[in-house]
């Protein structure tokens, strides 16, 4: 399998990992989903870090961000599809 | 029984039966003024390591107990042979001295009011010496990779922990577990936003209602009596931050990879209290602060730390090897003298789980044997008591 570019964790999620060092934006992204190794195509808008995550779809302010096919979080500022996702856009529903 | 059953390591048999994997002579203080005896008799008899800790003054109540279940449980941890013990009186000095010779092994105390720091260093260090020649004559023997009693807890986590080296973990308790070691997790604030599926992985419907009403009270007392924000820079650190992690949810999810697919925890332990129900995993409440929370599990009587890391925790800790296993390239890269097992490659998918949690179970087995882990060769020996409130 060629080296993925993004991983993902479950099917139900609606943002991935970016795994690869110095991502450029523009990059026509493999993403790999970590449960059955399925993969897809996704083109990142911003140049993100390893370890930073990026939209899979459209995400509105008040949609809830999901990862492991779990809640994560509340969306606070909208996101496009590949864009950069992280605490600009994300907020933490506790605490 | 499975080929992770039948492994073999060479470790000792401490007089009650359990396995250690480290032969140390340790000097405890009692107190935080009882450090400068301390390191005074380390340095004279080598082979000796002092334990120098902040606390130990006019604690009370819960606190003083968890003070004294950690000291005891340092100096009962099978990777310890002998132990010295010094404090300023003699009260709570042969306190803890009564409580660590239950295990059998040697352990002397020794106070320093009437006497002054150099006499007690004189006095001390001639019983160190004695320890020292006797434990440096012990050896290891053939004992089973089963009995070992193996803890974790993750540190400077990014989002690569929860796809890599905490699974790695979890693979390893899945295989171990069923074969009879004890294991341990814990980190009870970093539980938050995986709560509904942290209570769902106990053992029984009674061990996960405790288990929630433990989670709820921390939240309830510490967390909401004492926030002044959304924790952002604390839970998740900043380094958590910086290494794609955005929320207190999000981590939590990775932190409970550590549990694997099949295990259950079978009961909930205090800060630094020794498992009591036989084999199996543990939950232990405790800070989610690696120092703090490796040296609660190693009071507990776990004698080898597993330590998934993103961004690169360097954490040791005195008496227990804690092996580092990251699945970030970067880390990897740029860290490599802390790093035991490399999984990096379960990002790029040259590597599955189930390898990634064989090599760990391959390095658990060479540090039993006497493998020095990168903390240690680093000489990382971060000993650090938790303090559950002021002091008298």
């Amino acid at each position: 399998m060629a080296t993925p570019h993004l991983l993902v964790h479950d099917h139900k999620d609606n943002v991935g990992v970016v795994v690869v060092e110095g991502l450029t934006a523009g990059t026509e992204m493999l993403c790999v989903v970590t449960e059955d190794n399925s993969s897809f195509k996704l083109k990142v808008d911003a140049d993100v870090p390893i370890g930073h995550k990026v939209a899979l779809k459209d995400l509105a302010a008040g949609d809830t961000a999901i990862k492991y096919g779990e809640d994560i979080g509340k969306i606070v500022a909208g996101v496009k599809k590949g864009g950069y996702v992280h605490t600009h856009n994300l907020k933490t529903k506790r605490w | 029984m499975s080929k992770y059953g039948s492994g073999k390591i060479q470790a000792y048999r401490r007089e009650n039966g359990r396995v250690g994997v480290r032969n140390h002579v340790v000097i405890l203080p009692v107190d935080d003024i009882s450090n400068a005896a301390c390191e005074g008799v380390a340095n004279n008899i080598k082979g000796t390591m002092a334990l120098p800790h902040a606390y130990g003054r006019l604690q009370f109540g819960e606190d003083l107990d968890l003070h004294f279940r950690t000291m005891i449980g340092t100096g009962s941890n099978p990777n310890v042979a002998a132990c010295v013990v010094i404090g300023i009186e003699p009260g709570w000095t042969q306190r803890i001295v009564d409580g660590i010779a239950k295990t059998g092994k040697p352990v002397a105390g020794f106070s320093i009011e009437k006497n002054g720091d150099l006499k007690t260093i004189m006095d001390a260090s001639r019983k160190a010496k004695e320890f020292v020649h006797w434990a440096s004559e012990l050896q290891r023997e053939e004992c089973d990779v089963s009995e070992l009693w193996i803890s974790t807890k993750c540190g400077e986590s990014d989002t690569t922990t929860g796809l890599g080296s905490c699974p790695t973990v979890g693979n390893m308790y899945d295989k171990l577990i069923p074969e009879g070691i004890y294991g341990v997790f814990g980190e009870t604030s970093e539980i938050t936003g995986a709560e509904h599926i942290c209570k769902e992985r106990a053992a029984t419907p009674e061990v996960g209602e405790r288990w929630y009403k433990m989670w709820k009270a921390y939240q309830d007392d510490v967390i909401e009596a004492h926030k002044v924000d959304d924790l952002s820079e604390s839970q998740p650190t900043k380094g958590n931050i910086e290494g794609g992690l955005t929320t207190i949810e999000e981590k939590a999810l990775g932190n409970l990879e550590k549990i694997g697919r099949q295990c259950r925890y079978i009961d909930i332990l205090e800060p630094a209290e020794a498992p009591a129900k036989g084999p199996g995993l543990y939950f232990m409440d405790s800070s989610s602060a690696a120092a703090e929370c490796v040296t609660l599990m190693a009071a507990a009587g776990y004698v080898i730390h597993t330590f998934p890391t993103g961004q690169g925790n360097v954490v040791g800790n005195p008496i227990v090897p804690v092996i580092k296993i990251s699945a970030n390239p970067r880390t990897v890269r740029t860290m490599s003298e802390h790093i035991d097992v490399d999984v990096s490659g379960i990002l790029r998918r040259d590597m599955t789980i189930d390898q990634a949690g064989d090599a760990l179970i391959e390095m658990i087995t060479r540090t039993a044997n006497g493998r020095n882990t990168a903390a240690e060769a680093l000489g990382h020996r971060e000993f650090v008591m938790t303090k559950l409130y002021r002091s008298a």
